[in-house]
């Protein structure tokens, strides 16, 4: 008599539906897609930088719209909790060992957390924002 | 030897994954504001034209495109199969070719500038 084998069904579409963990995964996922459309932007800013004054001004112009500022908010939103959630990883993804002890992993991901807030307020200074 | 194009894919990735963690929030918050009409002042043409001329800002700012770049075109590519679009090869094809593709636009309008 032979057993009968073990099928999971996994809906390919929907499977993160079932657990509030996978769904977390996937919010982290779809950040990607508004980092790497911001990612285009950035490379038609140069494009657009390279095509000189006029063309950097309307560059700018054309940011100035309700639907940019959406955009904007959601791309944001997006890029913070990218940093947020990899910052956390790192004490996963690479743990310190220091002789015989590991090194907390608050201390870790708390390292990661200060140099990027120290770098944001270094570029929004650097760019005249206060 | 078994040879496996995964560090190739890898290092860039977690680069780029890095670079997009410290650097895209700033950005992304500096275009917000000008997007709101208040336009900081580092985001005049006169400003960034100079970071752009000399050759470390033009490094700096390949580096942290091409990374992201890259690093987002992986991170797509899991979206999409994790979405239930199983056509791999297909997508990734597409999604390095197009971060290689605007990596090398971008080094070009750097160097115009």
């Amino acid at each position: 008599m032979s057993r009968n084998p073990l099928i999971r069904e996994v809906p390919p579409t929907s499977w993160f539906l079932r657990h509030p963990r996978y769904m977390r995964y996937m919010a982290r996922e779809v950040t990607s897609l508004f980092i790497g459309a911001y990612c285009v932007l950035l490379v038609v800013a140069m494009q657009r930088l390279s095509a000189g004054p006029a063309a950097w001004q309307g560059f700018l112009d054309a940011l100035r719209s309700a639907d940019s500022i959406v955009f904007h908010l959601l791309a944001m939103a997006a890029a913070f909790y990218h940093a947020g959630t990899w910052f956390n990883a790192t004490q996963k993804a690479m743990p310190l060992q220091i002789g015989e002890e590991f090194v907390k992993g608050s201390y870790i991901s708390g390292a990661h957390y200060v140099v990027w807030v120290a770098l944001s307020l270094v570029v929004l200074f650097l760019a005249g924002v206060f | 030897m078994a040879k496996s194009n995964k560090p190739v894919v890898w290092f860039p990735f977690a680069a780029g994954g890095t670079v997009i963690a410290f650097c895209m929030p700033v950005i992304v918050v500096l275009g917000f504001l000008a997007a709101l009409g208040h336009v900081p002042p580092g985001l005049s043409y006169e400003k960034l034209h100079a970071i752009a001329s000399g050759s470390l800002g033009k490094l700096v700012l390949l580096g942290v495109i091409a990374l992201s770049l890259w690093s987002s075109a992986h991170r797509l590519r899991c979206t999409c199969y994790d979405f239930g679009l199983r056509a791999d090869t297909l997508i990734a094809t597409l999604l390095y070719v197009a971060a290689i593709v605007g990596s090398i636009a971008t080094a070009v309008f750097l160097l115009r500038i």
